[in-house]
C-alpha cells in the first residue's frame, strides 16, 4: 500500500459521509415532515402547507416569536457593542488594574450551565424587585452573548498586526481617527458576525429565559418546548423549519455581505 | 568604546574625514530606553545632517529598531533628549512630527487601494481633493507603480508593496524618512536593484533617510555614514569605507566584513612604526594608530585581501627592514567562491590565516593547492591595531 | 508620553462599560447565589429568610449574617436524591465525552485529510447545525425516535425488529441526544490542532518502515492530545449541567443535577437549596479546569 499522508483513505470518507449525515439527516427528515399533509405527524398524506398556516393563525406563538425577535435584535445589538469594547480593552488596552477579574468575568459564562446563569440572574431580578418580563430576559442575554461577541471580536483584533495603527499614526492620524480608519474596517466582519451569533443563540435560549423571564411573556423556545414536553405536533415542525431556514438565510446573507466586501473594498475608502 | 567618531585617523581613511556639521536636523542626545530588566538603548548620542543617508547596523535585538521607534515617537525615551531642528520632540506624539516611517513589513493597510494607502497621510495634512490626487498622482510616478492604483495590498507583488510603502511615507514630505529593515522582505536580486533605486531617489529628493538594517553590504552600499550598534550602544560611527579599512574596536572589526584577528604584544615602538609580538604568529609590524594605544594587550586586523600569497617569500631586506610582513605556511583548505578564492594558510607558528584572492583569469594552472608551502605578506599599512 | 500608552488609554476607557455590566449582571447575581444557598426556605415571595434589607442598617445586616446557615449543604450531602444526580451527572458526561470521542475523532481527522479547498467547506458543514436551535435538533430526534416515528418504521421494514422498540425516555436516546448537540465542539478543536499537523512527519514515519496504522498511533494521536483535551473540556463541562436534553430524551426515573436544580427552583420553589446545588456544580466542574490548566502549563513548561 503507498503512503501518502494527503490520500484520503476508504476510512476517511465513510466517516465523513457517516458523520454529515448524521448531523443533517435529523433536520433533513424534519423539514420534510412539517410539508406532511397528515395529522399524524408519521404518516406521509402528501405535501401540504397547512401547519404554516395553522402556526400563522397561532396567536400566543406568534406573540412568543415577536418577543424573541425583539429579545434577539436588543440584545444582540447591545452584547455587539459591549463585547467589542471589551475586546479592544482586552487586546489594546495592555495590563490595566482588573484585567484578570474582567477576562475571568467575560470567559466563565461561556462554559457555565446555563442554569446557574439564569438562576443567578433571576435572583438578582427578584432582589431588585424588579418586574419580569421582556427587560430581564433582554439583560440576561445580553450578559450571556456579549462574552461570545467579545471572543469571536478578541480573536480578529489579536490577528492584526499592531504597525497598521501605528502606520496610520504615523501618517498623521491621532489614535482615535487611526482606529477609526484602519482598525475598525478590519474587525468589521468579527463584529458582524458577533452579532449574528448572539443574535441566534439568544433566539436559541430556553433555560437563561425560562430563569428571567415573567407570566405572559414567553419568548419563542419557552413555547416550543412546553409544546414538545406534549409530544410531537405539525405545527412545531412547521415553526422549527421556518426557524431553520430563517438561520439559513441570515448565514448565507452573511457570507455573501462578507464577500461582497472583500471584493469591491477599493472605493469603500473610510477616509 | 564610545566617543568614536574622532577615534579614526588612518592612511586608508583619510579621504574621508569626519566633519563636524554645525546645525543637525536631528540630535539624539544621551537617550536610553529600558524594556523591564534589559535596557535597549543605553546613553546613545547621534547627530544626523540635513539630506544624509544614514544607516544604523547591527546584529538583531542591538536596539536599532527601538531606537527608529523612538524617533517615530512609538517609544518615548527614559532619560535623554531627541531634537530635530533643535526642538525637543519627545512629547510630540508621532500623528504631529514631520517623520514619516516605512514599516517593515510594510504595514499597507489591506482594505485601501493602492491609490488611497499613499493617499491617507494627505487627508490629515489638510490638503483638498483636488491636492491629494495630485499629489498621489505624483508619488505613483515617482515609485513607477502607474496603472497599478486601483490594486489592493494582496494583489501586490513583494517589490511592488515595497514601492507603495516608500511612496505612502514620502508623500506628506517627510524632514526625515525612517526606514526599518525596508528590503528585508525581497529575494536577492530585487534587493540589490532596489539599493539602486534607493539611493537615486533620496538623491533625487534630497529627504534625510534613516535606515535600519542588519545587513552589512546594504549599509556599505547605499549609507553616507554608518552607525554600528550592540546592546544598546553605539560602537562606531563612520563612513562604510572608515568602517571597513578602520575599525574602532575589535568587535567592529568582527562585525563588519571578514578579517583575521591576530591577538599579541607591543615590544617595540619607534616613529609610528611597532613592533608586535603576535600570539601562534610572530614578529608583526604595524602603523601607530593616530590615537595612541597602550602597551597592554592588543591585537591586530588583518583582512584577507589585504594578505598576498607567493611560493617565494617577498625580498628578505622588505621583510628584514620592517617594510613588509611574511609569514610562512601551509595551505589547508581552498574554497572556490566564483570571482574570488578563500585560502586558509596554517602558519608554521600554529595560527591559521584566511587570504582573498581574486579570480583573475579563467584558467589558472597556477593556483595553490591543499598542502602546498606558500608564504603570506602584507604590508604594516595595512594592519589595524586595536585594543583587545 | 509614548504612544503605545496614548492608545492603550482611550482603550482602558473602553473597558468601563463591559466590566460595569458584568459587574452588575454576572458577579453580583453570583454574590446572591452565595447568599441565598446560606438562607432559610420560606413561604413567603421571595421564597427565602433572611432577605439582606440596607433598611435595618448595620444591625439588621449583622442579624441577617446571624441568620446564615449550611443547612442548605447539609441536605446535598445526606439526601440521596442529591447525590445520587450529582454522580448521574458526571457519569452521563463522562460517557457523552467518551462517546464524543469515539465519533468526533475519525470525523475531524478525515476533515484534516481533505484537500485544501475543501476543509473550508467542510468546516462550515459541522459548524451550520451549530447555529440552528439545539431545541430543534432534540426535536428532530423526537420526531425520529418516537414510537411510530421513523427510526422503528425503517427497523420494522427491514426485520430488525418484530414490533416497535421504545426509544424515547431512555438512556440511549439522552446519549444520542447529547452527542448530537455537542459534536461540532468536540469536532473543531480535533480538527484544528489535526489540520496543523505537518503531512511530512507521517512520510517520515512510513520511511523509517512504521506502516501507516502504526504511524496514527504512534504519531497523529499524541500530537493531537491537545485537540482532546480542549474537545473533552469543550464537550464536559456543559454537559454536567445540561437540562434541556434529559428532561426531553431521558426517564425521568434518575435526574441529571441540572434537572433537580431546575425542579427545586420551579417545582418546590426551594430557592435556598436550588442555589446550595448551582454552588456545589460549580465547585464540581472547577476540577477539570483545573486539572487542563495544570497539563497544559507541565506542557508549556516542558518546552
Amino acid at each position: 500500500m503507498s503512503v501518502h499522508p494527503l490520500r484520503l483513505s476508504r476510512f476517511n470518507i465513510t466517516s465523513l459521509v457517516l458523520g454529515l449525515a448524521f448531523l443533517y439527516l435529523p433536520i433533513v427528515i424534519l423539514v420534510i415532515y412539517s410539508f406532511n399533509a397528515s395529522r399524524l405527524v408519521t404518516v406521509w398524506g402528501g405535501w401540504s402547507t397547512r401547519w404554516y398556516t395553522e402556526f400563522f393563525n397561532d396567536r400566543a406563538m406568534l406573540d412568543a416569536a415577536w418577543m424573541s425577535l425583539r429579545v434577539g435584535v436588543v440584545s444582540a445589538t447591545l452584547a455587539t457593542v459591549l463585547g467589542t469594547l471589551a475586546a479592544i480593552a482586552l487586546t489594546r488596552g495592555a495590563g490595566f488594574r482588573g484585567r484578570t477579574l474582567m477576562s475571568g468575568m467575560l470567559y466563565a459564562p461561556l462554559v457555565m450551565p446555563e442554569v446557574i446563569t439564569g438562576l443567578s440572574l433571576l435572583l438578582l431580578f427578584v432582589a431588585l424587585d424588579a418586574g419580569r418580563g421582556l427587560v430581564t430576559v433582554t439583560i440576561a442575554h445580553t450578559t450571556l452573548t456579549m462574552c461570545f461577541v467579545t471572543v469571536v471580536v478578541q480573536s480578529r483584533l489579536a490577528g492584526i498586526d499592531r504597525s497598521l495603527e501605528e502606520a496610520a499614526m504615523d501618517l498623521g492620524r491621532d489614535p482615535l481617527r487611526a482606529f477609526m480608519a484602519v482598525t475598525l474596517p478590519l474587525i468589521w466582519p468579527a463584529i458582524a458576525a458577533g452579532w449574528m451569533l448572539a443574535f441566534t443563540l439568544s433566539l436559541d435560549d430556553l433555560v437563561i429565559a425560562s430563569f428571567t423571564t415573567g407570566p405572559g411573556s414567553a419568548t419563542l423556545p419557552i413555547r416550543i418546548y412546553s409544546e414538545v414536553r406534549l409530544g410531537v405536533k405539525p405545527e412545531i415542525n412547521a415553526i422549527c423549519t421556518l426557524i431553520v431556514g430563517f438561520i439559513a438565510v441570515v448565514i448565507v446573507l452573511a457570507s455573501l455581505v462578507s464577500k461582497l466586501s472583500s471584493a469591491r473594498g477599493e472605493s469603500a475608502a473610510p477616509l | 568604546m564610545t566617543n568614536l567618531t574622532a577615534t579614526v585617523a588612518d592612511p586608508a581613511a583619510s579621504d574621508a574625514p569626519v566633519i563636524a556639521y554645525p546645525t543637525p536636523l536631528l540630535r539624539i542626545n544621551g537617550v536610553t530606553k529600558v524594556f523591564g530588566a534589559h535596557s535597549a538603548v543605553n546613553d546613545l548620542s547621534l547627530d544626523i545632517k540635513a539630506g544624509e543617508f544614514f544607516a544604523l547596523l547591527g546584529p538583531s535585538g542591538c536596539g536599532k529598531t527601538t531606537l527608529l521607534r523612538m524617533l517615530a515617537g512609538f517609544e518615548a525615551p527614559d532619560t535623554g533628549k531627541i531634537e530635530l531642528n533643535g526642538e525637543d520632540i519627545a512629547a510630540v506624539l508621532p500623528h504631529q512630527r514631520p517623520v514619516n516611517m516605512m514599516f517593515q513589513n510594510y504595514a499597507l493597510f489591506p482594505h485601501l487601494n493602492v491609490r488611497d494607502n499613499i493617499g491617507f497621510g494627505l487627508k490629515s495634512a489638510g490638503l483638498t481633493r483636488l491636492g491629494i490626487d495630485t499629489r498621489v498622482a505624483e508619488m505613483v510616478a515617482l515609485v513607477k507603480l502607474q496603472g497599478l492604483e486601483k490594486r489592493r495590498p494582496d494583489q501586490l507583488s513583494g517589490g511592488q508593496k515595497q514601492r507603495v510603502a516608500l511612496a505612502r511615507a514620502l508623500a506628506r514630505h517627510p524632514q526625515l524618512l525612517l526606514l526599518d529593515e525596508p528590503l528585508a522582505a525581497l529575494d536577492k536580486k530585487l534587493r540589490e536593484e532596489t539599493q539602486v533605486e534607493l539611493m537615486a531617489l533620496q538623491r533625487q529628493l534630497g529627504t534625510t533617510f534613516v535606515i535600519v538594517t542588519h545587513d552589512q553590504e546594504e549599509a556599505m552600499t547605499m549609507a553616507d555614514r554608518i552607525g554600528v550598534m550592540n546592546s544598546g550602544r553605539l560602537q562606531q560611527v563612520a563612513t562604510p569605507r572608515q568602517l571597513y579599512e578602520a575599525p574602532a574596536s575589535r568587535w567592529v572589526a568582527e562585525f563588519v566584513g571578514d578579517v583575521n584577528i591576530v591577538e599579541g604584544g607591543i615590544t617595540h615602538r619607534d616613529s609610528h612604526r611597532l613592533t608586535i609580538a603576535g600570539r601562534d604568529v610572530g614578529t608583526l609590524f604595524a602603523i601607530e594608530p593616530r590615537q595612541p594605544v597602550g602597551d597592554a594587550v592588543i591585537c591586530v586586523a588583518i583582512r584577507p585581501e589585504k594578505i598576498r600569497l607567493s611560493r617565494r617569500g617577498p625580498a628578505t631586506d622588505l621583510v628584514n627592514s620592517g617594510a613588509m610582513n611574511s609569514l610562512e605556511g601551509v595551505i589547508s583548505d581552498v574554497g572556490y567562491l566564483g570571482g574570488r578564492s578563500l585560502y586558509k594558510v596554517k602558519l608554521d607558528r600554529g595560527a591559521t590565516l584566511r587570504v582573498a584572492l581574486a579570480n583573475t583569469a579563467r584558467l589558472d594552472v597556477d593556483a595553490y593547492s591543499i598542502g602546498e608551502r606558500v608564504a603570506a605578506w602584507f604590508a604594516p599599512d595595512d594592519c589595524v591595531v586595536l585594543v583587545q | 508620553m509614548s504612544a503605545r500608552r496614548i492608545f492603550t488609554a482611550p482603550a482602558r476607557l473602553a473597558a468601563i462599560p463591559p466590566y460595569v455590566w458584568m459587574v452588575l449582571f454576572f458577579l453580583v447575581p453570583f454574590g446572591f447565589v452565595l447568599k441565598i444557598s446560606l438562607s432559610q426556605t420560606a413561604i413567603a415571595q421571595p421564597p427565602y429568610l433572611p432577605v439582606f434589607g440596607l433598611s435595618e442598617g448595620i444591625d439588621g445586616l449583622k442579624a441577617s449574617f446571624a441568620a446564615l446557615s449550611l443547612d442548605n449543604f447539609r441536605l446535598l450531602v445526606s439526601d440521596n436524591l442529591y447525590l445520587a444526580s450529582y454522580l448521574r451527572s458526571v457519569l452521563v458526561a463522562v460517557v457523552s465525552t467518551l462517546i464524543l470521542l469515539a465519533v468526533g475523532y475519525p470525523i475531524a481527522y478525515g476533515m484534516a485529510r481533505l484537500p485544501r479547498r475543501w476543509q473550508g467547506i467542510a468546516m462550515m458543514l459541522v459548524i451550520v447545525p451549530f447555529w440552528t436551535s439545539f431545541l430543534i435538533r432534540i426535536y428532530a430526534w423526537i420526531n425520529i425516535l418516537q414510537h411510530d416515528g421513523l427510526l422503528n418504521k425503517v427497523l420494522l421494514a427491514l426485520h430488525v425488529v418484530s414490533k416497535p422498540v421504545v426509544w424515547l425516555s431512555t438512556d440511549s436516546a439522552m446519549y444520542l441526544g447529547i452527542v448530537y448537540s455537542y459534536l461540532p465542539f468536540m469536532i473543531l478543536p480535533l480538527y484544528a490542532t489535526l489540520a496543523k499537523q505537518d503531512p511530512s512527519l507521517i512520510e517520515a514515519a512510513a520511511d523509517l518502515g512504521v506502516s501507516r496504522i502504526d504511524a496514527f498511533w504512534l504519531v497523529t494521536v499524541p500530537l493531537s492530545l491537545r485537540g482532546v483535551g480542549a474537545g473533552a473540556l469543550l464537550c464536559f463541562i456543559p454537559i454536567m449541567g445540561e437540562f434541556v436534553t434529559p428532561d426531553l430524551l431521558a426517564g425521568s426515573n434518575s435526574l441529571m443535577i441540572g434537572q433537580t436544580l431546575w425542579l427545586e427552583f420551579f417545582t418546590n420553589k426551594d430557592w435556598p437549596v436550588a442555589s446550595a446545588t448551582a454552588i456545589v456544580l460549580l465547585g464540581l466542574l472547577l476540577i477539570p479546569l483545573l486539572v487542563y490548566d495544570r497539563l497544559q502549563r507541565r506542557q508549556l513548561e516542558a518546552r
